[in-house]
């Protein structure tokens, strides 16, 4: 009887390793991209997260996202309990012949939602898409907007 | 071309101490020449600044300055403008680069100097 576990030569230690420099290539490589902040590294793994701003005003909820190069048709804004939800695609043309050297720009799909912080009338949201900026305007339901409330003091 | 992807961006703030954003840019190559495309939501024509100066193309946009106002709640966005610099290649005809911006990407086209295009010699 032997203490010495039997290995067969097939199975090496090695790709244990290999994983391990995969690793460590896909850190390196995060190094590679220019700085987009911490909050779009999670685009590497789930497609892209275009950033999302979100202001409150007295009498509007507006929401503000980076969409550069996208189709105003090929963006969808929903409303539902509350929550803002922006979704869209950016389509890519490859024309023949032509060789990608560096590619940076994502494309595809994205989806991106939000709580809004007071109740809004859902008729009468608005939005603009100008240099790339989304710009959602959620007016404020009546009872959600601050009154000032006269009060005579005898 | 083997530099327009080689960049000089080591620095993203400048001497007065003015931080930038690296826009994700996108190079392709045709016989014609290179397109480059990058991405700068919120400048517009007037905001963007294209400069070639000793074999460097240098990508400068300025965001219009467009307040929402009332309380920020929740930020992603980073308020800086836009800085990126490329080496260009000497096949590249700098006198013809042309640039348009839409809806916040940049495209650049910078055609090659006609020596350099791939030529059909006809054999009589």
């Amino acid at each position: 009887m032997s203490l010495i576990h039997y290995q067969s030569p097939e199975v090496s230690i090695w790709p244990a390793f290999d994983r391990w420099t995969n690793l460590r290539d896909e850190m390196n490589s995060l190094f590679d991209l220019p700085m987009m902040g911490y909050t779009r590294q999670g685009q590497l793994f789930s497609g892209w997260t275009p950033p999302l701003d979100l202001y409150q005003t007295d009498d509007n909820v507006v929401a503000v996202l980076e969409v550069p190069g996208i189709r105003k048709e090929d963006i969808d804004i929903s409303l539902h309990d509350g929550m803002l939800t922006i979704a869209g695609e950016r389509q890519t043309e490859t024309v023949e012949g032509e060789n990608a050297e560096r590619t940076e720009r994502f494309s595809g799909k994205f989806r991106r939602s939000i709580s809004l912080p007071a109740r809004v009338d859902a008729g009468k949201v608005t939005a603009s898409y100008k240099d790339g900026i989304l710009v959602v305007t959620l007016p404020k339901a009546e009872e959600a907007k601050p009154k000032k409330v006269e009060v005579t003091i005898e | 071309m083997n530099n327009l992807t080689r960049e000089n961006n080591r620095q993203t703030t400048t001497r007065e101490g003015e931080r930038f954003i690296t826009p994700p840019a996108s190079v392709s190559e045709t016989a014609d020449g290179y397109t480059l495309e990058l991405e700068m939501p919120g400048v517009g024509k007037d905001g963007l600044d294209i400069s070639v100066e000793s074999n460097e193309l240098s990508i400068v946009g300025r965001r219009s300055n467009n307040p929402i106002g009332g309380t920020l709640l929740h930020r992603e966005s980073r308020p800086h403008d836009y800085r990126r610099a490329f080496e260009i290649d000497p096949s590249i005809d700098v006198g013809k680069i042309s640039a348009r911006i839409t809806q916040g990407v940049v495209t650049l086209t910078l055609p090659k100097a006609e020596e350099v295009k791939p030529r059909k010699i006809a054999v009589s």
